[in-house]
C-alpha cells in the first residue's frame, strides 16, 4: 500500500513537472521553495501559505555574509521549484552553490525594482544589500515573491494574490506604527552605534543615523584605532546609545559603551530573524522589536 | 610632546587601551616562562596542540551560556586537562608515543570544537573564539588573567628545582625522587591554565604565540636558565606594548599584531642572538680550553 502510494506520488510529480505543474493544482505536495535566509523565507511563507514548503539556507541568528554551505543545502536547492535570493551581493556563495547542486529551478532576485543604496565595505563602495530594513522595500520584496510564485504555480494565483494583499496590509499597519514611534524620539537623539552596518535603508527611510564601529563588514577585526575613533565620536556627538546585534561580538560593544558613557541598548535584529520563540521570530516581530528597543534606549 | 603622543597618550586617553595593556602584560608575565620550559623539554608543539584541545570545552561553555567568561573558562580548562592527561595515559599504555597521541587527541578536539560552535548556527562566533578580543577585556577577564599569572608564578617558584632537574636530566631526578610524574602533570596544568586565560584575550590560536615566541627568542639570547625566563617575560611584555601601540596608530587588528611583533623579535633573535643565533653560528668564538 505504502509502495503503491509512493509510485502514484512519483507519477503525479513527473506529470506535474512535464506539464508545468498547473494541471495538478489539487496535488497534495507543497511547492518546494528555497530562500537564502530567514527573512526572505518569512516573506515567502506569508505569501505562499499552505501551498508551499519554504526552506531557509541560513537559519535564524545565522550570518548570511559568511555562511558556509552544507551538502544538505545543495540537496534542498536541487529539489526546489523556486529559489529566492536577495541579490545586491548579500549571498556571495549562492551562484557556485546553485551551479554545484544542479538546481534547475528559476532563481528570483527579490530586490528587483528596489533602488539600492550605496555602502562602504572594505574600503570599496558597493550596493547595500540590507534593503528589507525599510518597510517600503519589504513590500517590493513581497510583490516580487508573489509574482514569482504565480509564474511557477499559476494554479495558485488567487491564493497568492489574496495572501500577499493580506500581508501587505499588515506591513502598512507596521509602517504606520514605526513612523509614529519614531516621531516620539527627539530628532537630536536619533543616532546610535551598532556593531554591523546593516541599517542604511532603515536610517534613510525613518531619519536615523546608524554608526557602525567596525565600519566595514562583520568579517574584519576591529583595530585599536577604530575603537578609539568610535569612542571619541560618541563623546563628541553625544550619541546616546550603543546597540548589540544578534550576529557580532558583544564584548567589544560593551567595552565601548562602558568607556564612552553611552547606554547599551537591547538586541537589534538585522540580517537574521531570531528563533521562532525569540523576540524577532518573523519580519514583523523583528521590526517591532527593533523599534521598541530603539524607543526604550533613546526616549528621554 | 611628540613622544608622549606616540607612546603614552593612547593609554592615557582610553581605558580600553589600558585594559588591553594590563591584560597583555599579565599574559606575558606567566606564559613565556612556561614556554621556556616547553622549549627546553622539546615540547614546543605541545602548547599548540593544547591550544586546539581547549576549543571543544570552550565551545560547550559558549553553547551553554554564550560569550561568557565563567563557562568558557571552565569548559576550556576541562577539555585541556582531559587531552593532557589522556594523551599521557595513551603514551604509557599503548605503543603510540606521546607526540602521536597528543596529535590525535587535539585533532579530534579541534573538529569537535568546530562542530559544536556550528551547532549554534552562527559561524562568525567561531572566529571570536578562535581569535579573542584583546580590546574588549572586562573586569572579570582581567581579574582572571591576573589570578592565572599569580598562580603560575607561585607554582613555578615552588616547582622550580624539580622542574629544572626534570627538564635537564629526568633520569637523575627519577633516581633521587619520585616527584617527576607529579611535576610533569602540574606543569601541563599550568600550561593549560595559561592558554585558557590567553584565549580570552588573544583567541585559542594566538594565545600559544604569546607563550612560545618570546621563549624561543630568549633561548637564542642567553644560555642561562634564570636569565632566559626573565628575558622571555620581558620580550613578551615588549611585544604586547608595541603591538597595541602600532595597532592604535596604524589601524591594524590588535591581537594578531601583538603576535606579529613577538614574531619580529624572534626573527631578530634568530639573526643576532648571542646564544646560537645565525650570525653567532657563522662566526664561532674561541673554543673553550680545559
Amino acid at each position: 500500500m505504502a509502495r503503491l502510494r509512493y509510485v502514484i506520488t512519483l507519477v503525479l510529480a513527473c506529470a506535474g513537472a512535464a506539464s508545468g505543474w498547473p494541471a495538478q493544482a489539487q496535488a497534495p505536495e507543497k511547492l518546494p521553495v528555497v530562500a537564502t535566509f530567514s527573512i526572505l523565507a518569512d516573506f515567502a511563507r506569508n505569501v505562499g501559505g499552505e501551498r508551499i514548503e519554504v526552506t531557509a539556507l541560513v537559519g535564524p541568528d545565522g550570518d548570511t555574509h559568511v555562511y558556509q554551505p552544507k551538502p544538505a543545502d545543495a540537496k534542498e536547492l536541487g529539489a526546489a521549484r523556486l529559489i529566492l535570493v536577495n541579490g545586491l551581493c548579500l549571498e556571495g556563495w549562492i551562484d557556485r552553490l546553485i551551479k554545484a547542486s544542479g538546481a534547475r529551478a528559476p532563481v528570483i532576485v527579490t530586490t528587483k525594482d528596489i533602488s539600492p543604496q550605496q555602502m562602504r565595505e572594505e574600503g570599496r563602495i558597493g550596493p547595500d544589500p540590507h534593503a528589507w530594513q525599510s518597510i517600503a522595500n519589504a513590500k517590493i520584496y513581497v510583490a516580487n515573491i508573489r509574482d514569482a510564485l504565480i509564474t511557477v504555480d499559476p494554479g495558485g494565483a488567487l491564493v497568492y494574490r489574496a495572501n500577499a494583499d493580506n500581508y501587505l496590509g499588515k506591513l502598512d499597519v507596521l509602517e504606520k506604527d514605526v513612523t509614529a514611534e519614531i516621531a516620539k524620539i527627539p530628532p537630536g537623539r536619533r543616532q546610535i552605534i551598532t556593531t554591523h552596518d546593516a541599517f542604511g535603508y532603515f536610517g534613510t527611510a525613518y531619519g536615523f543615523r546608524f554608526i557602525a564601529p567596525e565600519g566595514v563588514s562583520t568579517e574584519t577585526e576591529a583595530s585599536a584605532r577604530d575603537v578609539a575613533k568610535i569612542i571619541r565620536q560618541i563623546k563628541a556627538q553625544n550619541i546616546p546609545a550603543v546597540f548589540l546585534e544578534n550576529v557580532t561580538d558583544p564584548r567589544l560593544v560593551k567595552s565601548i559603551a562602558s568607556e564612552s558613557g553611552a547606554k547599551v541598548g537591547g538586541t537589534l535584529y538585522s540580517d537574521a530573524l531570531s528563533s521562532p520563540d525569540g523576540p524577532g521570530g518573523s519580519y514583523i516581530e523583528m521590526m517591532r522589536n527593533n523599534i521598541r528597543e530603539l524607543s526604550a534606549a533613546l526616549a528621554q | 610632546m611628540q613622544l608622549h603622543e606616540l607612546f603614552i597618550a593612547p593609554f592615557a586617553e582610553f581605558a580600553f587601551m589600558r585594559r588591553a595593556l594590563v591584560g597583555s602584560l599579565a599574559l606575558a608575565i606567566a606564559g613565556p616562562p612556561l614556554g621556556v620550559f616547553l622549549i627546553l623539554r622539546r615540547m614546543a608543539l605541545t602548547g599548540d596542540a593544547m591550544a586546539h584541545a581547549i576549543l571543544p570545552g570552550a565551545a560547550l561553555g559558549y553553547l551553554a551560556a554564550g560569550l561568557s567568561l565563567g563557562p568558557m573558562t571552565i569548559g576550556g580548562l576541562a577539555a585541556g586537562l582531559i587531552v593532557a592527561v589522556g594523551s599521557g595515559v595513551v603514551a604509557r599504555t599503548t605503543i603510540l608515543r606521546e607526540d602521536a597521541s597528543l596529535a590525535a587527541f587535539y585533532l579530534i578536539s579541534l573538529a569537535l570544537g568546530v562542530t559544536i560552535v556550528s551547532l549554534r548556527g552562527s559561524n562568525i562566533d567561531l572566529l571570536h573564539v578562535l581569535f579573542g578580543s584583546v580590546l574588549a577585556l572586562d573586569d572579570a577577564t582581567l581579574i582572571l588573567l591576573a589570578a592565572i599569572a599569580s598562580v603560575t608564578l607561585i607554582a613555578l617558584a615552588a616547582l622550580y628545582r624539580p622542574l629544572v632537574l626534570e627538564t635537564i636530566d629526568a633520569g637523575f631526578l627519577a633516581s633521587v625522587s619520585r616527584s617527576g610524574g607529579v611535576v610533569q602533570i602540574m606543569f601541563l596544568v599550568l600550561v593549560v591554565l595559561n592558554l585558557v586565560g590567553g584565549f580570552q584575550a588573544l583567541g585559542t590560536l594566538l594565545a600559544v604565540g604569546m607563550m612560545m615566541l618570546p621563549a624561543a627568542s630568549a633561548r637564542l639570547i642567553t644560555d642561562d636558565m634564570t636569565l632566559m625566563i626573565v628575558a622571555a617575560s620581558v620580550l613578551g611584555m615588549l611585544a604586547g606594548y608595541a603591538g597595541l601601540i602600532i595597532s592604535f596608530h596604524a589601524g591594524l587588528p590588535s591581537g594578531p599584531l601583538i603576535i606579529l611583533i613577538a614574531g619580529f623579535i624572534y626573527l631578530l633573535a634568530l639573526i643576532f642572538g648571542p646564544a646560537g643565533g645565525f650570525l653567532r653560528r657563522l662566526k664561532p668564538g674561541r673554543h673553550l680550553e680545559a
